[in-house]
């Protein structure tokens, strides 16, 4: 089991990315489970959403605490939220920031980070910092867990309130694109 | 206010759904499964008023109706207790009827909720659960099924988003069975099953089609112009013949749950024939062959229970799981049989018993295990409340609390896990 939590504001669509990308992860024939954390969701609030995968039906309903992953799709979450607390040794963090991976502040648990400006592309793809479907690109490029075409067969699917598909689906090519992935063992040895 | 968030669905079924011959792999939450469960059921009449976290459900229901995946009639009312004032009209005249509510709209709807047993109307009504105010909450636990258990409805409660489809087809073959004939409420958690998203399998329309037979609704007591009848006629009082037939009446609506406990195990046969998709009926025992020790759950907390009992399992510890899945009729025979081997059990409620200080599926575990000849003790543990979280960490502990009763001759005190979460 493989488990990925996501650390968003409120309307940025943490909670939505996470149940596409457990459609794109059913997609290509596992099972997934998308819990959202409860809450008056408002705009700007920080939000989370848990996302477990694995290769066999999954019960546990429960909220995640040892994450293996953790997606950050806001840039200043990380300030309201300790979004580092409970990650598994060797953890995946995929984060937007403009800043550049090998600059980012990390616990020793951190293993493997994808970073991505994804306030930069969602204000180019949306004109607004809509970074969700964006950071679902930076989530398959650092990972490696779940192909392009799934999650855009995901989108497909998905009922877009905020936005087009096709921005999307752009968005979603410009996170992939855009994204460096680093690994700490590289930043030691350099 | 609404904290309704998005679920993506792999819903690819532009087509009419009579057209669906094969299953159906999705990705839904629990409210959008239910959702498709009443698209499934051919249902006549909906009516609806949302409140959080049942809203989203009712959603969906108004969006399938107007896509046509639905082909019934949306009541859109003022209220709760019009809702149901509304739907049982149309269960009165021969219709299918469904709607869901929780929490402070089941309280608004009491007046007519505690009127439909008694009528014997065969309605479907999802309760997704949530706890009771006040202190003010807006978030998941057993409460408000709880405060209406002695109403008179069927109540199932359902593990998994799965289940929360399946059962609610289900609901209707078991509503409608004239040995039954009783309305029933298939809850489902608030939060973990109404927002959490899993994959599904939904069943071909005509494999559902096939499960449900006939429509044939309301037999005994259809509005109908050229039969005029009367109906809920007054009776009671010291003399005459009201107090005789107020006990009739009372003495076969328990006739009506007691024949459930049979019709609710037929019915998940049959579903399973049909669709392939198996579910226990009344409960389920999960790897009770050899326990020493058991523990029971109720609704989705049982997906990280199961999962706590296998850990336990593999280190050695000999504990096993009763799942609760019907639990108005409380199938108590099942129950204690399934414990009669057990040294000691432990009982998860979401849901707090004021009268005992307890959970309230305790008190009836407790009057289960009075039927064996020996005594079993036995403690009460409450979580879950207002939205909190039971993870398999939890059930960790209730075992190991439940494992000490083993060889004692008592219990405790009721044990509160989120105390100190």
């Amino acid at each position: 089991m493989y488990e990925i939590r996501f650390h968003g504001r409120g309307g940025q669509g943490a909670v939505m990315a996470a149940a596409m990308l457990a459609s794109a992860f059913v997609e290509e024939g596992r099972y997934a489970v998308a819990v959202p954390s409860f809450g008056f969701e408002r705009r700007g609030a920080p939000v989370a959403a848990f996302l477990r995968v694995d290769e066999r039906e999954i019960r546990r309903m429960t909220n995640i605490y040892r994450p293996d992953c953790v997606v950050c799709i806001d840039p200043t979450v990380g300030r309201a939220v300790d979004v580092f607390e409970g990650v598994r040794d060797g953890g995946t963090l995929v984060q937007t920031t403009s800043a550049a991976a090998g600059e980012l502040a990390l616990p020793p648990a951190i293993g493997t980070v994808g970073a991505c400006d994804a306030v930069a592309i969602a204000l180019e793809v949306f004109g607004r910092p809509i970074t969700n479907t964006i950071m679902l690109g930076a989530f398959a490029r650092t990972t490696g867990l779940v192909s392009i075409a799934a999650l855009e067969h995901a989108l497909r699917d998905s009922e877009m309130r905020d936005a087009g598909l096709q921005q999307n689906i752009e968005a979603l090519a410009r996170g992939w694109a855009g994204t460096v992935v680093y690994h700490i063992e590289e930043r030691a040895i350099a | 206010m609404n904290a309704t968030p998005a679920s993506a669905s792999l819903d690819r079924s532009a087509e009419p759904r009579d057209a669906q011959s094969k299953p159906k792999i999705m990705v839904c939450d629990g409210n959008q499964a239910a959702a498709w469960g009443v698209a499934l059921a051919g249902v006549d009449m909906v009516a609806v008023y949302p409140i959080t976290p049942q809203s989203s459900l009712v959603e969906y229901l108004a969006k399938f109706i107007a896509e046509g995946k639905i082909d019934a009639q949306l009541v859109d009312v003022e209220g709760e207790h019009s809702v149901l004032s509304v739907l049982q009209g149309a269960a009165l005249a021969g219709a299918r009827t469904y709607t869901a509510t929780c929490g402070p709209g089941l309280a608004f709807m009491f007046e007519p909720y505690v009127r439909g047993p008694g009528m014997r109307l065969p309605m479907v009504m999802s309760i997704v659960t949530r706890d009771t105010l006040t202190p003010q909450s807006v978030w998941g636990g057993h409460q408000d099924a709880m405060s209406v258990r002695e109403a008179g409805w069927i109540q199932m409660y359902c593990e998994s988003v799965q289940e929360v489809l399946d059962t609610v087809v289900m609901a209707y073959r078991i509503a409608e069975h004239h040995d039954v004939m009783l309305p029933v409420n298939v809850c489902h958690d608030g939060n973990y099953l109404s927002y959490g998203a899993a994959r599904i399998e939904l069943p071909p329309a005509q494999s559902v089609a096939a499960f449900l037979g006939p429509k044939d609704v309301n037999w005994h007591v259809a509005l109908d112009p050229d039969r005029p009848m009367a109906v809920d006629p007054l009776t009671g009082g010291a003399g005459g013949p009201g107090p005789r037939m107020f006990v009739n009446y009372r003495k076969s609506h328990c006739a009506g749950m007691h024949h459930a406990l049979r019709v609710i195990e037929e019915v998940h046969r049959d579903w399973e024939a049909h669709t392939g998709h198996r579910h226990a009926g009344l409960i389920e025992r999960y790897r009770m062959e050899d326990a020493q020790f058991a523990v029971m759950t109720l609704g989705s907390m049982t997906g990280a229970a199961k999962d706590a009992v296998d850990e336990a399992r593999e280190a050695g510890v000999p504990v096993g799981l009763v799942k609760v899945k019907t639990y108005r009729p409380f199938p108590t025979a099942a129950v204690a049989e399934a414990l009669a081997g057990v040294q000691a059990l432990g009982v998860v409620d979401r849901s707090v018993d004021f009268g005992g200080g307890c959970g309230p599926m305790y008190r009836d575990a407790l009057a289960a295990l009075y039927r064996l000849e020996r005594r079993i003790p036995s403690l009460s543990f409450i979580g879950g409340l207002a939205g909190a979280d039971l993870t398999v960490e939890h059930f960790h502990r209730v075992f190991e609390r439940t494992r000490a009763l083993v060889g004692s001759a008592q219990g405790g005190d009721t044990v509160w896990l989120n105390e100190k979460d």
